[in-house]
This record gives structure tokens, C-alpha cells and sequence, in this order.
């Protein structure tokens, strides 16, 4: 288990309908890669987020698979068409199977 | 010939800025604009220097702009996960930080500003790190963190970003007036095998390239200060060591009266200017 797992995500309170908004997510997660060894040599197991997605109001808005390379804290930003008021949810997956969520609401 | 000479002369003379010198950009932290050039406060203009300037204006605008938003700040994770020890309980005491000091927002603010202090009660300068972890070990009842361990400058970052825009103002006079002229000393003696002191680069040479990187004025009201390099915070007495260590000299340790000194010092240089920890650079 992964310890200090926080997700963090930017979205703006407010846009027009049809509005483009760039939205900034960011979990601080240790993404250990499974190639690196400790004191006494033994392999660290890999412990990554290995999916995020983004849905707004059910239906998928982004949908990306995370390979080991990628380093501490992965941090996305990308935009998203508001059609209408709703609820942005955000899904991260860990390799030891926990699933962290946040949900931001937008109005229009 | 001598027209191409001309104009080359012109040219450069109608350069913007001088390469790797500070930049005429104002900095401001989520919309909240900070006073990252100021008036020289009289430890610095005695050196001739009449402008306070922020390490933040000596930075490439990618590394700016990081810090210009708090949630591209990496630091701010760090402060995030101090703000979750801040409310754990801890110790023989039974007690958090918040038992005593409630939310950080108010308690905190302007702390950071006059830090490093004297301590009437205890007779000794402390820095702000001194400060928790006294506070760690005689309110709590729990074990001081390591000086400049990810804890610390965690709890140092949560603390300093309640001041976030206040000036810093740090005591020169009084009992605190021992420890600026033993700083002072420090400051301007050439340690290490190239033999430079502090004044060399951050003094005399500021805004000048040193190798590949630009030179600062060596203010330190950005501290604690998430560095990319090391992709971890860094605290003032961390950059002091690995400067005179760059001098390839015998460094003192961190939290080391010698440091604790020229902290006092260094601050005092840079009186005046907004606190904008925990701030990012390269």
C-alpha cells in the first residue's frame, strides 16, 4: 500500500456552455518503478498508478494507462468541452488494486 | 567596418537585460502580487546595493511560472502532508500541534517573517525548525524531528506559506545584534580551496553567470524551496552547506550556531522582501 496518497485536481467553478477548460490533476504517489533495489538488494516491488480517467457526467472524457517510467507525482493537464453543468470525476488506480477518486463540480 | 562595429555596439547596448540578470517580471502567487524587489533594508545598502531582489527574478520563466500557481507548486504536496501531521497526535503529551495552535491559517501567520528569533525565556537565536522542534519535544512529548529531514521542511513549508506576502522582518538589534556581526563575519570570509566567501558570488557578482547558471542576489525569503534538481524541498542551512561545500571547503552543519548566524544575517539582507515560500527553482 502506497502511503501518503493524495489526489489533487484544479477545475474552474464556472464556464459557458460549449466553454473549453483546461483542468490540472495531480496525485503525489511514489510510482516505484520495480527496478530499483534497497539497502540489503532485495528488488522494491512495483507500486504505480497504472490508469487515470476522467468522466464528466458519465461519459468518458479521458482514459490513460501509465507505464513504470513515469516518475513521483503524476501530474495531467488537458482540456474539456463543458456542453452543460455537471460533475467532473476523476479515477486513479494503483497497482495494489486501491482506487482513488475525486469529484468536481462545474456550473454553466 | 567601422559602421558594422557601430552597430554591433548599438546592439548591444539595446539588449533588454543583461544575460542571466534579473528580469523586469512581477511575480505574482495565485493573483496575490509580492514584493520581490525592494528597497535595500540597511544590512544590504550598506554594501552598496540600493535593491532587494528576489532569487525569483533570476529564473527561467518556465521555473516562474511553476511557482506563480499554487497547484503547479511541487512544493505544496509537501505542505499538504504536513498539514495532515500538523493535526496528528503525537507523544506522551496526547496532543497535536492544532491542540494548541488551532488551524495554521491564523496561528501561523506572519511566523515565518521574523524567524530566525530570540528566545528570551530559553536565552538562545532560534530558527524556525529550532522552534518546532522544542515545541516537538516539550508540548508534545514526542521525538524532534531530524534538522533537515523531509519532515521538517514539510512543517517548515506549512508554516512559512501563512506568511505568504508579508515582508520579511527579521531582529537585528538587541541579543539578536551578536549573532548578525558573527553572520557578517561568516558572510565575508573566504572559505575552501577557491576561497570565496558568500560576497564573491551573491555580492559582488550577481546577475552574472556562474558556469551555466545565473547568479543571484542569495536572498532567502523563498525558503524553504522546492528544487528541481533534487526534486525535494531544500532548507536555507541545506543551500548554505552546499555552497561553501561548492568552495570545496569544510562546511558546518545544518542547524549549527555558525549557520544559525548566518541565517540571521542573510535575512536581515532581505528584510523587506514578501516571505514567498515555499517557492521553486531550478
Amino acid at each position: 500500500m502506497a502511503s501518503g496518497v493524495k489526489p489533487r485536481v484544479k477545475v474552474p467553478s464556472k464556464a459557458a456552455a460549449g466553454d473549453v477548460v483546461t483542468i490540472k490533476t495531480l496525485i503525489s504517489h511514489n510510482m516505484e518503478s520495480g527496478t530499483r533495489k534497497d539497502s540489503s538488494g532485495n528488488v522494491i516491488p512495483r507500486s504505480i498508478i497504472w490508469r487515470f480517467t476522467a468522466d464528466f457526467n458519465g461519459q468518458n472524457v479521458v482514459d490513460i494507462v501509465l507505464a513504470a517510467a513515469i516518475s513521483t507525482n503524476p501530474y495531467f493537464e488537458f482540456d474539456a468541452t463543458v456542453p452543460e453543468a455537471g460533475d467532473f470525476k476523476f479515477t486513479w488506480y494503483d497497482d495494489d488494486g486501491s482506487v482513488y477518486e475525486d469529484v468536481k463540480s462545474i456550473a454553466v | 567596418m567601422k559602421f558594422k562595429a557601430l552597430t554591433a555596439i548599438a546592439a548591444l547596448l539595446a539588449a533588454p537585460a543583461f544575460a542571466g540578470g534579473a528580469d523586469d517580471d512581477v511575480l505574482t502567487i495565485d493573483g496575490q502580487e509580492m514584493m520581490s524587489k525592494v528597497a535595500a533594508a540597511p544590512a544590504l545598502a550598506e554594501t552598496g546595493i540600493d535593491t532587494a531582489i528576489s532569487g525569483w527574478h533570476f529564473r527561467e520563466d518556465d521555473t516562474q511560472a511553476m511557482q506563480m500557481d499554487t497547484f503547479d507548486n511541487p512544493a505544496m504536496i509537501a505542505v499538504d502532508q504536513a498539514l495532515d501531521a500538523w493535526n496528528a497526535v503525537e507523544g506522551t503529551a496526547d496532543k497535536s500541534c492544532a491542540s494548541c495552535h488551532g488551524a495554521p491559517e491564523e496561528s501561523m501567520a506572519g511566523v515565518r517573517a521574523v524567524y530566525p528569533k530570540w528566545n528570551e525565556a530559553a536565552g538562545e537565536m532560534r530558527t524556525l525548525a529550532m522552534q518546532i522542534n522544542t515545541c516537538r519535544t516539550e508540548n508534545l512529548g514526542a521525538e524532534a524531528y531530524k534538522y533537515d529531514g523531509a519532515e521538517m521542511t514539510a512543517m517548515e513549508a506549512l508554516i512559512t506559506v501563512q506568511s505568504r506576502g508579508m515582508p520579511m522582518n527579521v531582529a537585528t538589534d538587541g541579543p539578536a545584534a551578536e549573532f548578525f556581526d558573527k553572520g557578517k563575519e561568516i558572510y565575508y570570509t573566504r572559505y575552501g580551496i577557491l576561497e570565496l566567501s558568500c560576497a564573491n558570488c551573491h555580492e559582488q557578482n550577481y546577475g552574472n553567470y556562474i558556469r551555466a547558471d545565473h547568479l543571484s542576489q542569495g536572498q532567502i525569503n523563498g525558503f524553504p524551496t522546492y528544487r528541481l534538481k533534487n526534486a525535494g524541498l531544500v532548507q536555507v542551512h541545506n543551500r548554505f552547506r552546499g555552497c561553501i561545500r561548492d568552495t570545496r571547503g569544510e562546511t558546518f552543519a545544518v542547524g549549527s550556531p555558525e549557520f544559525v548566524a548566518l541565517e540571521v544575517y542573510v535575512s536581515a539582507r532581505g528584510n523587506g522582501l514578501s516571505i514567498e515560500g515555499p517557492s521553486v527553482r531550478q
